[in-house]
Protein backbone atom coordinates (compact mmCIF):
# COMPACT_ATOMS: atom_id res chain seq x y z
CA UNK A 1 0.00 0.00 0.00
CA UNK A 2 1.44 3.34 -0.80
CA UNK A 3 1.70 6.21 1.79
CA UNK A 4 -1.35 8.16 -0.28
CA UNK A 5 -3.48 5.75 -0.42
CA UNK A 6 -3.17 5.58 3.69
CA UNK A 7 -3.84 9.27 4.01
CA UNK A 8 -6.83 10.82 5.49
CA UNK A 9 -9.34 12.28 3.96
CA UNK A 10 -9.81 15.77 4.47
CA UNK A 11 -12.24 15.97 7.08
CA UNK A 12 -14.78 18.67 6.49
CA UNK A 13 -15.90 19.35 10.83
CA UNK A 14 -15.33 22.33 12.49
CA UNK A 15 -11.46 22.19 12.58
CA UNK A 16 -11.41 22.71 9.04
CA UNK A 17 -12.18 26.15 9.28
CA UNK A 18 -9.69 26.93 11.74
CA UNK A 19 -6.97 25.01 9.77
CA UNK A 20 -7.99 26.93 6.65
CA UNK A 21 -7.92 30.53 8.32
CA UNK A 22 -3.86 29.35 9.45
CA UNK A 23 -2.73 28.50 6.18
CA UNK A 24 -4.89 31.03 4.87
CA UNK A 25 -3.45 34.09 6.75
CA UNK A 26 0.02 32.51 5.70
CA UNK A 27 -1.10 32.75 1.94
CA UNK A 28 -2.22 36.44 2.70
CA UNK A 29 1.04 37.84 4.16
CA UNK A 30 2.95 36.47 1.21
CA UNK A 31 0.10 38.60 -1.10
CA UNK A 32 0.99 41.47 0.70
CA UNK A 33 4.20 41.16 0.76
CA UNK A 34 4.24 40.39 -3.12
CA UNK A 35 1.95 43.16 -3.53
CA UNK A 36 4.33 45.63 -1.83
CA UNK A 37 7.15 44.44 -3.92
CA UNK A 38 5.03 44.42 -7.21
CA UNK A 39 4.60 48.49 -5.99
CA UNK A 40 8.19 48.87 -5.85
CA UNK A 41 8.85 47.37 -8.95
CA UNK A 42 6.29 49.56 -11.33
CA UNK A 43 7.97 52.68 -9.11
CA UNK A 44 11.36 51.64 -9.86
CA UNK A 45 10.56 51.21 -13.63
CA UNK A 46 8.85 54.87 -13.48
CA UNK A 47 11.91 56.06 -12.23
CA UNK A 48 14.03 54.34 -14.83
CA UNK A 49 11.61 55.55 -17.80
CA UNK A 50 12.13 59.17 -16.06
CA UNK A 51 15.89 58.51 -15.81
CA UNK A 52 15.39 57.41 -20.00
CA UNK A 53 13.99 60.76 -20.60
CA UNK A 54 16.28 63.03 -18.95
CA UNK A 55 19.00 61.58 -20.60
CA UNK A 56 17.43 61.71 -23.72
CA UNK A 57 16.48 65.92 -22.85
CA UNK A 58 20.73 66.18 -21.35
CA UNK A 59 21.63 64.34 -24.99
CA UNK A 60 19.12 66.73 -26.77
CA UNK A 61 20.77 69.58 -24.76
CA UNK A 62 24.46 68.49 -25.64
CA UNK A 63 24.07 68.24 -29.56
CA UNK A 64 22.25 71.88 -29.34
CA UNK A 65 25.30 73.00 -27.58
CA UNK A 66 27.71 71.65 -30.09
CA UNK A 67 26.19 72.85 -32.76
CA UNK A 68 26.46 76.65 -31.13
CA UNK A 69 29.85 76.19 -30.30
CA UNK A 70 31.05 74.92 -33.85
CA UNK A 71 29.18 77.91 -35.27
CA UNK A 72 31.10 80.01 -32.73
CA UNK A 73 34.16 78.67 -32.92
CA UNK A 74 34.30 76.91 -36.62
CA UNK A 75 38.19 76.54 -36.23
CA UNK A 76 39.11 74.94 -33.08
CA UNK A 77 38.10 71.41 -33.23
CA UNK A 78 37.40 71.52 -29.64
CA UNK A 79 34.70 74.02 -29.90
CA UNK A 80 35.84 75.96 -27.54
CA UNK A 81 34.55 73.50 -24.91
CA UNK A 82 35.23 73.49 -21.18
CA UNK A 83 36.64 70.29 -19.98
CA UNK A 84 33.85 68.12 -18.37
CA UNK A 85 33.10 68.25 -14.69
CA UNK A 86 33.29 64.38 -13.13
CA UNK A 87 30.31 63.05 -11.82
CA UNK A 88 30.73 61.16 -8.43
CA UNK A 89 31.10 57.16 -9.23
CA UNK A 90 29.56 56.10 -6.25
CA UNK A 91 25.70 56.76 -5.23
CA UNK A 92 24.50 57.66 -1.33
CA UNK A 93 21.08 56.19 -1.56
CA UNK A 94 18.62 55.98 0.75
CA UNK A 95 17.12 52.24 0.31
CA UNK B 1 28.66 46.06 -6.25
CA UNK B 2 27.14 42.79 -5.28
CA UNK B 3 23.85 41.08 -7.29
CA UNK B 4 21.54 39.21 -5.44
CA UNK B 5 19.66 38.10 -8.06
CA UNK B 6 22.12 35.18 -8.80
CA UNK B 7 20.68 31.88 -8.40
CA UNK B 8 17.59 33.46 -7.69
CA UNK B 9 15.37 31.87 -10.29
CA UNK B 10 16.01 28.43 -9.28
CA UNK B 11 16.03 29.22 -5.64
CA UNK B 12 12.63 30.18 -6.12
CA UNK B 13 11.56 27.63 -8.29
CA UNK B 14 12.88 25.12 -5.28
CA UNK B 15 11.11 27.05 -2.86
CA UNK B 16 7.95 26.69 -4.60
CA UNK B 17 8.53 22.84 -5.60
CA UNK B 18 9.09 22.32 -1.47
CA UNK B 19 6.19 24.20 -0.34
CA UNK B 20 3.97 22.46 -2.84
CA UNK B 21 5.73 18.86 -1.42
CA UNK B 22 5.26 19.98 2.24
CA UNK B 23 1.10 20.88 1.75
CA UNK B 24 0.79 17.66 -0.12
CA UNK B 25 2.17 15.72 2.56
CA UNK B 26 -0.01 17.92 5.37
CA UNK B 27 -2.81 17.29 3.50
CA UNK B 28 -2.55 13.82 1.85
CA UNK B 29 0.16 12.23 3.63
CA UNK B 30 0.49 12.79 7.40
CA UNK B 31 -2.17 10.97 9.65
CA UNK B 32 -4.43 12.90 11.69
CA UNK B 33 -3.42 13.27 15.10
CA UNK B 34 -5.00 11.46 18.01
CA UNK B 35 -5.64 13.97 20.47
CA UNK B 36 -6.45 17.10 18.66
CA UNK B 37 -7.50 15.97 14.81
CA UNK B 38 -7.69 18.13 12.08
CA UNK B 39 -6.50 21.10 13.71
CA UNK B 40 -3.19 19.78 14.83
CA UNK B 41 -2.36 20.72 11.25
CA UNK B 42 -1.58 24.18 12.07
CA UNK B 43 1.25 22.83 13.67
CA UNK B 44 3.21 22.23 9.95
CA UNK B 45 2.89 26.14 9.54
CA UNK B 46 3.04 27.61 12.87
CA UNK B 47 6.02 26.03 14.20
CA UNK B 48 7.96 26.07 11.11
CA UNK B 49 7.11 30.03 10.64
CA UNK B 50 8.11 30.95 14.32
CA UNK B 51 11.23 28.55 14.41
CA UNK B 52 12.51 30.47 11.05
CA UNK B 53 11.23 33.90 12.58
CA UNK B 54 13.27 33.65 15.54
CA UNK B 55 16.64 32.24 13.21
CA UNK B 56 15.81 35.14 11.31
CA UNK B 57 16.38 37.70 14.14
CA UNK B 58 19.71 35.88 15.19
CA UNK B 59 20.66 35.73 11.39
CA UNK B 60 20.64 39.56 11.78
CA UNK B 61 22.26 39.54 14.95
CA UNK B 62 25.03 37.69 13.36
CA UNK B 63 25.17 40.24 10.03
CA UNK B 64 24.74 42.95 12.64
CA UNK B 65 28.17 41.82 14.16
CA UNK B 66 29.43 41.49 11.17
CA UNK B 67 28.47 45.27 10.49
CA UNK B 68 30.46 46.21 13.80
CA UNK B 69 33.59 44.16 13.01
CA UNK B 70 34.10 45.17 9.20
CA UNK B 71 32.58 48.54 9.43
CA UNK B 72 31.30 47.72 5.63
CA UNK B 73 27.76 49.24 5.71
CA UNK B 74 26.27 46.25 3.41
CA UNK B 75 26.56 43.47 6.61
CA UNK B 76 23.95 46.28 7.88
CA UNK B 77 21.65 46.58 5.31
CA UNK B 78 21.85 42.94 5.18
CA UNK B 79 20.89 42.75 9.10
CA UNK B 80 18.06 44.93 8.47
CA UNK B 81 16.41 42.67 5.96
CA UNK B 82 17.18 40.07 7.70
CA UNK B 83 15.07 41.16 10.99
CA UNK B 84 12.42 42.81 8.57
CA UNK B 85 12.06 39.37 6.97
CA UNK B 86 11.84 37.98 10.63
CA UNK B 87 9.68 39.79 11.64
CA UNK B 88 7.06 39.24 8.62
CA UNK B 89 6.99 35.75 9.56
CA UNK B 90 6.59 36.60 13.20
CA UNK B 91 3.46 38.37 12.45
CA UNK B 92 2.72 34.76 10.58
CA UNK B 93 3.31 32.75 12.92
CA UNK B 94 1.64 34.97 16.01
CA UNK B 95 -1.41 34.88 13.30
CA UNK B 96 -1.68 31.20 13.01
CA UNK B 97 -0.91 30.58 16.43
CA UNK B 98 -3.77 32.67 17.91
CA UNK B 99 -5.68 30.63 15.10
CA UNK B 100 -4.57 27.30 16.79
CA UNK B 101 -5.38 28.67 20.37
CA UNK B 102 -8.67 29.35 19.13
CA UNK B 103 -9.44 26.28 18.32
CA UNK B 104 -7.75 23.99 20.72
CA UNK B 105 -7.91 26.89 24.11
CA UNK B 106 -11.04 28.25 23.35
CA UNK B 107 -9.20 31.47 23.42
CA UNK B 108 -7.00 33.41 20.67
CA UNK B 109 -4.70 34.31 23.41
CA UNK B 110 -3.47 32.90 26.83
CA UNK B 111 -1.12 34.84 29.43
CA UNK B 112 0.00 31.94 31.17
CA UNK B 113 2.10 30.01 28.86
CA UNK B 114 5.57 31.48 28.57
CA UNK B 115 6.09 30.38 25.49
CA UNK B 116 3.48 32.83 23.94
CA UNK B 117 4.15 35.39 26.27
CA UNK B 118 8.21 35.22 25.51
CA UNK B 119 7.51 34.89 21.65
CA UNK B 120 5.10 38.35 21.78
CA UNK B 121 7.97 39.96 23.47
CA UNK B 122 10.56 39.13 21.31
CA UNK B 123 8.69 40.18 18.56
CA UNK B 124 7.44 43.43 20.11
CA UNK B 125 10.95 43.55 20.66
CA UNK B 126 12.10 43.71 17.40
CA UNK B 127 9.16 45.75 15.70
CA UNK B 128 10.50 48.75 18.06
CA UNK B 129 13.97 48.03 15.24
CA UNK B 130 12.61 50.34 12.59
CA UNK B 131 11.21 53.21 14.54
CA UNK B 132 14.55 52.96 16.44
CA UNK B 133 16.45 53.44 13.24
CA UNK B 134 13.91 55.93 12.24
CA UNK B 135 14.29 57.88 15.06
CA UNK B 136 18.58 58.37 14.25
CA UNK B 137 19.29 61.17 11.47
CA UNK B 138 22.50 60.41 11.11
CA UNK B 139 23.14 57.53 8.51
CA UNK B 140 26.75 56.41 10.17
CA UNK B 141 25.00 56.51 13.43
CA UNK B 142 21.57 54.68 12.74
CA UNK B 143 24.07 52.02 11.35
CA UNK B 144 26.11 51.64 14.12
CA UNK B 145 22.94 51.82 17.08
CA UNK B 146 20.70 49.31 15.06
CA UNK B 147 23.68 46.93 14.71
CA UNK B 148 24.09 46.85 18.55
CA UNK B 149 20.19 47.06 18.55
CA UNK B 150 20.34 43.89 16.47
CA UNK B 151 23.16 42.01 18.61
CA UNK B 152 21.59 42.30 21.66
CA UNK B 153 18.35 41.23 20.08
CA UNK B 154 19.39 38.04 18.59
CA UNK B 155 21.41 37.37 21.88
CA UNK B 156 17.82 37.10 23.35
CA UNK B 157 16.29 35.07 21.09
CA UNK B 158 18.17 31.69 22.96
CA UNK B 159 18.51 33.19 26.17
CA UNK B 160 14.81 33.46 26.17
CA UNK B 161 14.70 30.15 24.44
CA UNK B 162 16.62 28.74 27.31
CA UNK B 163 14.67 29.85 30.01
CA UNK B 164 11.00 28.91 28.41
CA UNK B 165 12.90 25.65 28.46
CA UNK B 166 13.39 25.93 32.22
CA UNK B 167 9.68 26.88 32.84
CA UNK B 168 7.77 24.31 34.77
CA UNK B 169 4.21 25.38 33.77
CA UNK B 170 3.15 25.48 30.47
CA UNK B 171 0.17 25.34 27.86
CA UNK B 172 2.21 24.92 25.17
CA UNK B 173 2.96 21.13 23.67
CA UNK B 174 6.37 19.98 24.21
CA UNK B 175 6.97 18.04 21.07
CA UNK B 176 10.63 19.12 20.11
CA UNK B 177 13.17 18.32 22.83
CA UNK B 178 17.02 18.66 23.01
CA UNK B 179 17.34 15.25 22.96
CA UNK B 180 14.97 14.52 19.90
CA UNK B 181 11.70 14.84 18.79
CA UNK B 182 8.23 13.54 19.89
CA UNK B 183 7.10 13.08 16.80
CA UNK B 184 5.96 9.40 14.94
CA UNK B 185 8.08 9.24 11.43
CA UNK B 186 5.60 10.59 9.11
CA UNK B 187 4.87 13.70 11.22
CA UNK B 188 8.34 14.32 11.52
CA UNK B 189 8.95 13.95 8.01
CA UNK B 190 6.24 16.28 7.05
CA UNK B 191 7.42 18.70 9.99
CA UNK B 192 10.87 18.66 8.25
CA UNK B 193 9.80 19.49 5.00
CA UNK B 194 7.38 22.01 5.93
CA UNK B 195 10.15 23.46 8.16
CA UNK B 196 12.57 23.45 5.04
CA UNK B 197 9.89 25.11 2.63
CA UNK B 198 9.34 28.28 4.95
CA UNK B 199 13.42 28.70 5.76
CA UNK B 200 13.82 28.34 2.02
CA UNK B 201 10.86 31.19 1.25
CA UNK B 202 12.40 32.93 4.14
CA UNK B 203 15.75 33.15 1.75
CA UNK B 204 14.33 33.24 -1.26
CA UNK B 205 12.29 37.02 -0.06
CA UNK B 206 15.06 37.83 1.70
CA UNK B 207 17.54 37.76 -1.48
CA UNK B 208 14.67 39.38 -3.41
CA UNK B 209 14.61 42.00 -0.95
CA UNK B 210 18.53 42.67 -1.49
CA UNK B 211 18.09 42.38 -5.13
CA UNK B 212 15.13 44.97 -5.13
CA UNK B 213 17.39 47.35 -2.82
CA UNK B 214 20.88 46.91 -4.94
CA UNK B 215 18.75 47.53 -7.82
CA UNK B 216 17.47 50.99 -6.55
CA UNK B 217 20.49 51.86 -5.20
CA UNK B 218 22.65 51.11 -8.28
CA UNK B 219 19.89 53.11 -10.38
CA UNK B 220 20.12 56.38 -7.82
CA UNK B 221 24.01 56.15 -8.83
CA UNK B 222 23.86 55.65 -12.35
CA UNK B 223 21.36 58.86 -11.65
CA UNK B 224 23.98 60.42 -10.04
CA UNK B 225 26.93 59.73 -12.32
CA UNK B 226 25.08 60.71 -15.45
CA UNK B 227 22.74 63.86 -14.56
CA UNK B 228 24.86 65.09 -11.83
CA UNK B 229 24.39 65.90 -8.26
CA UNK B 230 21.92 68.84 -8.80
CA UNK B 231 19.05 66.62 -10.55
CA UNK B 232 19.15 64.20 -7.63
CA UNK B 233 16.32 65.04 -5.23
CA UNK B 234 17.43 64.91 -1.63
CA UNK B 235 16.53 61.90 0.01
CA UNK B 236 14.50 61.99 2.51
CA UNK B 237 14.66 60.50 6.07
CA UNK B 238 14.44 57.13 6.27
CA UNK B 239 14.90 53.69 8.74
CA UNK B 240 16.27 51.81 5.82
CA UNK B 241 20.12 51.73 5.79
CA UNK B 242 21.32 54.07 3.19
CA UNK B 243 25.18 53.50 1.34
Amino acid sequence: MTPFAIAPALPLHAAGKYVAGAYIVFVVVILIYVAIMALRLSRMERQLVELNHDLARRDEAGEAGEHQRQARHPDDPDGGREPARAGRSAGDSSL
Amino acid sequence: MPTYGKGLRGLSILTLVTITAALILVFFYVPLDATQGFIQKIFYIHVPLAIVSLCGFVFGGVLAVMHLRTGDRRYDLRSYVAIHMALIFGVAALLAGSIWAKASWGHWWVWNDPTLVSYLIVLLMFATYTPFRFSIEDPERQARYASVFAILGGAFVPLNFIAVRAAQEYVHPRVLTLTGSNLPGPMLLTFLVSLLGIALLYVTLWKYEMAAKNARMQMRALRRRLLGDDDIRPLPRSAAPSL
